[in-house]
């Protein structure tokens, strides 16, 4: 056993009276991939600042290198060689590619920057990591998965050993993270050792060598991860044993709710599919790869959005206008889209304001505000969808990741709709919290509503489609009837120019492995 | 020893266009020259019995844009960091009076003078800076305390009177003195007549900021700073100190115009640059500089300055009257900014 490059050991921190972390030790080994999971608020946020040096532990030490260290800064940490890749990319994407990499650091005689002066050890760094972008671009016009990969480069640069990624893969594609987990292999060869923390299982298998889980600021289990089952981790994160992550569906689809036509002239070319139906008491699910355009439908459904092309919309068989989502919620439209901090919720208000953000205007009298009502609404939905809350006059950002998402299905819920447009339901969402949508989803769906849900998780696209259509380019690519459906053959549709082609062939040129499961 | 792999290109990026040309109409930097050029052609058309064509009309144009260039090119510092300054009118009037006592009443040298208002200035963009980044008060709200305590300063230093070579006495008659040398000075034209020293001041202000901002690495923070505030500090850029001295220039450079404000009326009045703050934010903000911070820069900011400065010029010399002429310019601020609006993004 090699000697390890960081070690933590019996760290301690709370915030006011609540304690985060009790007691949690973690060692770092070089050529090493440490899988760190758990569920929303297990603590692991915290001790990844802690190892940044943006927390200062209450008790409890760091060992980097065979040294014991206290930082006191976040440079502190970079200075001792770890780097922490953040969910949020800290580059700035008003400059170019080679000022973020140079980001306080650039050559300078008297203050004043020697031009070309770092430009070779810029393209080394560029082509370590094999980004042929030109030092030169503006870093706003990169994809997100090169703008890790820049973050990526910066960290090597300053000669970081101790890489810490927190939810890598949230904003990419299969392709992308195919690519970071090359890069996540070279990196390991390299003598590295990376700490991943990911709340996706099928990750796991792929890359990880050992696995840590948190649960409630405590260490639940630790392992060698090809010792650790699938169930056996799922026991350590929610503190149970649980058979299997997907409840039953059983779908009888009634008459057809929304019906939605295609009238680019993209979209229409031969053969392509054009239409989409959804019945009530049925789940349509879209697949696709990120950028595939299906949040630009839903968008486009709901009115939120023009640069999708044209939509001829059947609302119960009637054909129906919407200009806005505001005509969008008249006609019994709901849409949750995919980044609630962003455009689900106002972060700084009150659940109870949050819920009843859709529906205000059906609760006044006039335009006075009823405010008992608004009460008894909010009450009403954060209790059928068991939103957990201390209060709910507590501002949403408060909340847990997975009860953030409950009160914006509770929003969307208040207004009684009759399809409801899901984009990635459980994103970022704890795994209890999961389970819960997933059961709410089959709820719903036996009272009538039809819903629309966009995922690009396999398994959940899988388990939780009655229907399934693939969507690439913007356009349909494929429908599966939910029997028919693998997990190869709509990875294939998403990907794939050519649709027609055989799976086999897929799975022999290595796709297979791409397939999340 | 892992296999090396050829480089991924990133599909995000769109190839080149195939003209340089198109590329170039598409710059923040075309978009400001062709409104510049817009109302240049203007100035053609209306050019009021061809005075517009006349050489004095542009040295004019020049000197009368250069106490409004020079607050707006500190101005450009501070809102590149995604703040704002409100205090410069304020702080001219606080330079202006200081500078008058100190040479029409007290006789003090021009060597003394020229520093000792960019010394107040400094020190009072050094207090709003520092409310900004110690405190973190937000720099709307700071500026304004900032502007409203130096116009007080200013009328208190004053008693609230004109500074001017009517010295009073104690017997309360006046001495009439001759206007110091440094204000002669400055109101004076160089290199036979063809050039204000008013107007040499803003571009040597301007040359300063701007070779500053692109080439010393303070220019480069102050970017990083606006573009996303903990990207620089997790990269180790002394976020606080590099913000507080773009306060501190913008406000020595605010002391400087006050200078010239002086020199040019002959005297130290303490109301004087009232709503000047905002001319300069609206020539920042007309070459196309994001008031969020993190875009934009001196070359755009010349061009906004040269804008609006010409604009006044064409409408005077036509003899619009005032109303006109602020209703024209409100309009031509938002057409500019309109034209600003990249597609893209």
């Amino acid at each position: 056993m090699s000697t390890p490059l960081a070690s933590l050991s019996s760290i301690c921190k709370s915030f006011g009276s609540h304690r985060v972390l009790n007691c949690v030790d973690l060692e770092l080994l070089p050529n090493q991939v440490h899988w760190l999971a758990g569920e929303n608020g297990a603590g692991k946020s915290t001790l990844i600042k802690v190892l940044g040096g943006i927390h200062k532990p209450d008790s409890g030490e760091i060992t980097v290198a065979g040294q014991q260290v206290k930082f006191q800064s976040p440079q502190d940490a970079t200075a001792a060689g770890i780097a922490v890749i953040h969910q949020e990319l800290s580059v700035i994407p008003s400059m170019t590619v080679e000022d973020n990499l140079l980001l306080g650091r650039q050559p300078t005689t008297f203050g004043f920057i020697r031009t070309g002066g770092a430009r070779a050890s810029v393209m080394e760094m560029l082509n370590r990591l094999r980004l042929a972008v030109s030092p030169d671009e503006m870093v706003e016009k990169l994809s997100m998965a090169s703008r890790q990969r820049l973050e990526i480069a910066k960290a090597l640069s300053l000669d970081s050993k101790i890489i810490v990624m927190d939810e890598p893969t949230s904003s990419l594609s299969a392709p992308e993270v195919d690519d970071l987990f090359e890069l996540i292999a070279e990196l390991k060869s390299d003598g590295c050792a990376i700490l991943y923390v990911s709340h996706k299982m099928e990750e796991l298998e792929r890359i990880a060598d050992t696995v840590t889980v948190l649960r409630d600021g405590v260490v639940a289990g630790s392992g060698a991860s090809v010792n650790v089952s699938k169930s056996r981790l799922v026991q350590w994160m929610v503190g149970r044993e649980v058979d299997e992550q997907f409840p039953e569906r059983t779908c009888k689809p009634g008459e057809c709710r929304l019906r939605v036509k295609i009238a680019t002239s993209k979209a229409s070319e031969s053969n392509a599919i054009t239409e989409l139906n959804v019945a009530a008491g049925e789940v349509l699910g879209i697949g696709g790869v990120e950028g595939c355009g299906a949040t630009e439908l839903l968008m486009a459904i709901f009115g939120a959005d023009s640069s999708f092309g044209d939509l001829e919309l059947q609302v119960d068989g009637n054909p129906v206008a919407i200009r806005s989502p505001r005509d969008a919620i008249a006609h019994g439209l709901a849409l949750v889209t995919n980044d609630r901090r962003g455009n689900g919720l106002v972060l700084d208000l009150s659940c109870r304001e949050n819920v009843v953000m859709a529906v205000r205007d059906r609760l006044c009298h006039g335009p006075i505000r009823q405010l008992a009502s608004e009460v008894n609404v909010s009450d009403q939905f954060s209790k059928q969808l068991q939103v957990r809350a201390a209060s709910l006059d507590l501002p949403v950002a408060a909340l847990s990741g997975g009860n953030q998402q409950k009160i914006v299905l509770a929003k969307w819920l208040a207004t009684g709709p009759k399809v409801l447009l899901l984009d990635e339901p459980t994103r970022g969402v704890d795994v209890g919290a999961k389970q819960e949508i997933y059961s709410l989803i089959n709820r719903w769906t036996d009272d009538g509503l039809a819903i629309v849900m966009v995922s690009t998780e396999m398994p959940e696209l899988l388990a939780m489609s009655d229907r399934i259509m693939v969507m690439r380019d913007a356009k349909f690519s494929a429908e599966f009837r939910t029997e028919e459906a693998t997990a190869e053959a709509v990875l294939w549709a998403a990907i794939s120019d050519d649709p027609s082609s055989n799976h086999g062939e897929a799975s022999q040129s290595g796709l297979a492995g791409a397939v999340q499961v | 020893m892992t296999q090396q792999k050829p480089l991924t290109p990133d599909p995000q990026i769109k190839p080149a266009n195939p003209s340089w040309w198109l590329q170039f109409v598409s710059t923040p930097l075309a978009k400001c020259l062709f409104a510049l050029a817009m109302i240049l052609l203007i100035g053609c058309l209306f050019n009021a019995d061809g005075s517009f064509f006349k050489f004095g009309t542009h040295r004019d144009t020049l000197r009368q844009s250069a106490v409004y260039g020079i607050l707006a090119t500190g101005m450009t510092l501070v809102i590149l960091t995604g703040g704002i300054d409100l205090s410069v009118g304020s702080v001219l009037a606080l330079a202006a009076v200081t500078g008058s006592m100190a040479s029409i009443h007290w006789g003090w040298p021009g060597y003394i003078v020229f520093p000792l208002v960019i010394l107040v200035g400094a020190s009072a963009g050094f207090v709003s800076g520092g409310l900004v980044a110690w405190l973190k008060v937000q720099p709307f709200i700071a500026t304004l305390a900032m502007m409203v305590f130096a116009r007080g300063l200013a009328k208190w230093v004053t008693g609230g009177a004109k500074v001017s070579t009517a010295v009073p006495q104690a017997d309360g008659s006046f001495e009439y003195v001759d206007v110091p040398e440094l204000f002669r000075l400055i109101d004076s034209r160089w290199l036979y007549d063809s050039v204000s020293v008013v107007s040499l001041i803003f571009i040597v202000c301007w040359l300063f900021a701007a070779i500053v901002l692109w080439r010393h690495r303070w220019g480069r923070e102050l970017y990083a700073i606006g573009g996303n505030v903990e990207a620089a500090r997790l990269s180790g850029i002394p976020v606080a100190r590099s913000t507080i001295w773009a306060y501190v220039v913008c406000g020595g450079m605010a002391g400087l115009a006050g200078l010239c404000q002086a020199a040019q009326e002959q005297q130290g009045d303490s109301d004087v640059g009232v709503t000047y703050e905002l001319v300069a934010i609206a020539m920042v903000v007309i070459g196309g500089t994001n008031l969020m911070g993190g875009r934009g820069g001196l070359g755009l900011t010349l061009i906004g300055i040269l804008s609006i400065g010409y604009l006044e010029k064409i409408l005077s010399i036509n003899a619009v009257p005032e109303a006109g002429r602020l209703m024209l310019t409100a309009t031509i601020i938002i057409v500019a900014v309109l034209a600003q609006r990249s597609k893209t993004i």
